[in-house]
């Protein structure tokens, strides 16, 4: 069913890292980012799984929930990892006519895809430990200074999170609808591509127009609240950086730089 | 025969979740051909849940679905024929209309049949007259309707299919009161012209006390009871525990009843309360004789 799918998958908690201002966790999934591309060797990687370790342990997230988000890019990692071992020139360890694998070409393949692996689990820390207003409020925050440049930051955030709020009753309203007309018959499961999208019809239009009027009615209750954009607001939730934030960014500063080290200083290891 | 059976039927959502929720479980019932059945029962108990899998739009978890005497899951490419013959309006029918006049909209459902374009002419305007729509409004647009007009061309586009069941997801919901009696007779003159077995989920016990002939009461995932509107409303006590209740009127009388009153307590429509009352002053006129 339609509904089964999760989108902002936000898993609720009261961990420390759930508590976390939502800006810090922004900035510090970037900086693991950086930290995770600047890694060159396996001991490198051993301090990003480290910093994933600690992480997910305080953040009490199942371990089953974060392999779940991996699941859907696996066809992906195993298609590059494959490229990279077929086309990675060096030392054949294997060969059928044309084709050869090579030494280096598997070691960057693993390489490859512990990164992707580990690119995901940490992004989905962020959206897993973050309520999704909180991150759009994060990244409200966090461009704040685009505002000289004229660029409508709190607007911008202002569409994220009704977006985001609407996602979840537009699955249900599709899911209703779908039924409403397959009780009178509509057949959307068979006949040739064009039949299909001709099928969708019934379905769109009226999810069209519930739209619509959800979107005429949300902004007319805005204005009855005098909403006027970001000139001059205030808010409710202040976002503070406490000392939570502290600990965790000294944390994983210690971990880029004991990457950036380990790259200096142990550059022989594969 | 029954034109309606289930057994053990019990449904799940989300299975293997943290969501997993059994929405009906281990429902067995036989509704008979060309009853009038209310369903009533606290919101979430699994009515819609209940009502979706006698078409065929939600698959059992466990159980099966008999419609017409045939297992409806034994061929499942063939589940779109029970859908034409279990007619579904489901809750604010409204929002499901899309075509650009209201005689295409209610065309849907027949066309999707295979009928003939002269079949589908003649069930479209025989619809538009069982839901009380003048001819005129064949060529409108459905979006420049009223609410009312608009739910009328919604529970039409259902009835011209010409099902043998008719179930209705609580047809009166946020109508004005002219509207809601409207639909309700025209249900119940469908109901009276054609023999088809209707079932109508309802929280107003007034109105299922004066259209059903049977009454389901779902609670908590399960049947409670399945029996005629008398025998249901008489068990006040219970129905009132789980959220439920009976007819205002019957409420009038167990406490005139209660008070030392010589009524019965077995009034369920304002009608029978015109008659019992009638009754009981009559009598006493006579005693004063
Ligand atoms: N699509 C769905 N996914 C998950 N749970 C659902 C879904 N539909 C209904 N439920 C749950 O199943 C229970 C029964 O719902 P429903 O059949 O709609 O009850 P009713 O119509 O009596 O109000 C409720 O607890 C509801 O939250
Ligand atoms: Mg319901």
């Amino acid at each position: 069913m339609i509904r089964d799918i999760t989108l902002g998958q936000f898993f609720p908690g009261q961990s420390p890292v759930h508590r976390m201002d939502p800006r810090m966790k922004v900035l510090l999934t970037i900086v693991y980012i950086i930290l995770l591309f600047s890694v060159g060797n396996w001991l490198g990687f051993l301090v990003v799984i480290l910093f994933l370790a600690v992480s997910i342990g305080i953040s009490k997230i199942p371990f089953k929930l974060m392999i779940k988000g991996v699941k859907p890019i696996i066809p992906l990692i195993v298609f590059t990892s494959i490229l990279n071992m077929f086309f990675v020139a060096g030392d054949p360890i294997f060969k059928i006519g044309f084709f050869k694998i090579t030494i280096e070409g598997v070691v960057l393949a693993a390489k490859m895809a512990f990164r992707i692996v580990a690119l995901i689990v940490g992004t989905s820390l962020l959206t897993y430990t973050t309520s999704p207003i909180a991150l759009t409020d994060a990244i409200e925050s966090l461009l704040k200074p685009l505002k000289k440049v004229k660029f409508p930051v709190h607007e911008m955030a202002m569409m994220m999170s009704i977006a985001l709020r609407f996602i979840p009753t537009l699955i249900e309203e599709t899911d209703k609808i779908m039924s409403a007309q397959k009780a009178r018959g509509a057949d959307l499961e068979s006949g040739s591509l064009m039949q299909r999208a001709k099928a969708l019809v019934p379905i769109l239009i009226p999810l069209f127009i519930s739209a619509f009027r959800r979107a005429e009615e949300l902004a007319l209750a805005m204005e009855c609240r005098c909403y006027q954009g970001g000139e001059g607001r205030t808010r409710m939730r202040q976002l503070k950086y406490g000392r939570l934030d502290l600990y965790a960014a000294i944390f994983s500063l210690l971990c880029l730089v004991g990457v950036i080290l380990i790259n200096l200083f142990a550059p022989v290891i594969p | 025969m029954a034109i309606i059976k289930t057994e053990h039927l019990s449904h799940v959502y989300s299975p293997g979740t943290p969501f997993e929720k059994t929405a009906i479980g281990d429902v067995n019932l036989e509704i008979e051909q060309g009853d009038f059945v209310g369903v009533i029962g606290h919101t979430g108990s699994g009515k819609s849940t209940l009502i979706q899998h006698l078409n065929g739009l939600l698959e059992p978890t466990s159980g099966k679905v008999w419609v017409d005497g045939k297992d409806i899951w034994e061929n499942k490419k063939q589940i779109r024929q029970v859908r034409f013959l279990v007619g579904m309006v489901f809750q604010y029918p409204e929002y499901q209309l899309f075509e650009e006049t209201v005689f295409r909209d209610i065309a849907f459902g027949p066309t999707n049949m295979g009928l003939s374009e002269e079949e589908i002419k003649q069930s479209v305007l025989e619809a538009m007259e069982f839901v009380g729509l003048d001819p005129s409004y064949a060529d409108k647009s459905p979006f420049d309707l009223s609410g009312g007009q608009k739910r009328r061309v919604a529970i039409a586009g259902v009835i011209a299919m010409r099902p043998k069941v008719l179930i209705l997801d609580e047809p009166t919901a946020g109508l004005d009161p002219k509207g809601r009696d409207m639909i309700l007779n025209q249900i119940k003159s469908y109901h009276e012209k054609t023999g088809s077995t209707i079932l109508l989920v309802s929280h107003s016990m007034e109105d299922i006390a004066k259209f059903a002939k049977k009454v389901l009461v779902i609670n908590q995932s399960k049947v409670f009871a399945y029996d005629t509107v008398e025998k249901v409303f008489s068990r006040r006590e219970e129905l009132i525990e789980m959220g439920l209740n009976i007819p205002q009127i019957s409420n009038v009388f167990h406490t005139l009843a209660q008070k030392g009153y010589p009524v019965s307590e077995r009034v369920y429509t304002v009608q029978a309360a015109k008659e019992e009352l009638l009754r009981v002053l009559r009598e006493r006129g006579a005693a004063h004789d």
